[in-house]
């Protein structure tokens, strides 16, 4: 992608507001980031077609898991450089608390960077950072590498 | 799908759901390219797929609408989800007990055989103190 190959060539952690609106999956979800310095916020708006139980009502699982990956792969793509995005592997999502029709956050952290693959820590929260909606471990594959699925 | 939102969105069907046993599907749309530059699916979208495919085998066992939260749920990605091609889910709730149901399930294109990503997940069931994500409060269907 163009904005991780810009960065990539000048030696600088990429755009990653310009990289998250260049991913259509992004754009569905509506996933906006925030950098702080070296800390990478992404923010998941409220929105009505986020919705998985209309009764609670609650986020569906599978936003909550695809909110958690996003977070995982764009602090991977701030920290590590590439020029393509990293791949997953697995990924163990524990779902801890209802999601709440209100803004979710996230915050990732490699826990170890390998040669080939990453292994990442994920967690997402509403309005206490200290009361995790949900958490994601999950295995990446370094970019580039050709055995990588997603 | 027309109870659940953001299944409507992303146009998922249930092809078929039966005592335990769920196939649903997902349509292909550009909106769910991850990355733009090979076309390949977000990983998320199929974690939505089997996420709502194995909750789907749990009601289907357990007759339990909307009293069920997923507690876990891992997910096995074998290869890149083609690019302009459905998405497939099979789904089979293969234990409950008082508490719990466990899932396992599979996501495919055009060969079941050759998976896009296989999962196991398990999910609290109804229950008076309410455990879980997702859990209503009261036993509201």
């Amino acid at each position: 992608m163009d904005v991780l190959k810009r960065a990539s060539a000048a030696g600088t952690p990429p755009a990653l507001e310009e990289l998250v609106a260049a991913i259509p999956y992004c754009r569905f979800l509506g996933i906006r980031v925030d950098r702080k310095g070296s800390e990478v916020t992404t923010i998941l708006p409220f929105s009505q077609h986020l919705i998985g139980n209309p009764v609670l009502p609650a986020l569906h699982g599978g936003v909550i898991g695809a909110f958690m990956e996003v977070t995982a792969i764009l602090q991977i793509a701030f920290e590590t450089g590439g020029e393509a995005l990293a791949k997953p592997v697995d990924i163990n999502i524990d779902y801890l608390r209802s999601g709440r029709p209100i803004d979710t956050f996230g915050r990732a952290h490699i826990t170890k960077l390998g040669r080939r693959v990453i292994n990442v820590h994920v967690d997402i929260w509403q309005d206490q950072h200290t009361k995790p909606i949900a958490a994601l471990r999950g295995h990446f594959l370094v970019a580039g590498d050709v055995d990588a699925a997603g | 799908m027309s109870g659940v939102p953001h299944a409507a969105a992303i146009g998922m069907r249930v092809i078929s759901a039966d005592g335990g046993q769920v196939v649903c599907k997902v349509p292909h749309d550009p909106k769910f390219v991850g990355n733009p530059e090979t076309g390949v699916v977000h990983g998320g979208v199929v974690t939505t797929l089997l996420d709502n495919a194995c909750g789907i085998a749990v009601t289907s066992k357990t007759g339990l609408a909307g009293q069920i939260a997923t507690l876990d749920l891992r997910i096995d990605y074998m290869r890149p989800a083609a690019a302009g091609a459905d998405i497939f889910a099979h789904a089979e709730c293969f234990k409950v007990t008082r508490t719990i149901a466990f899932v396992r399930g599979v996501a495919f294109q055009s060969d079941r055989d050759d998976p896009v990503a296989t999962c196991t997940a398990a999910f609290m069931l109804g229950s008076k103190s309410g455990e879980g994500a997702n859990l209503p409060k009261s036993g509201a269907a």
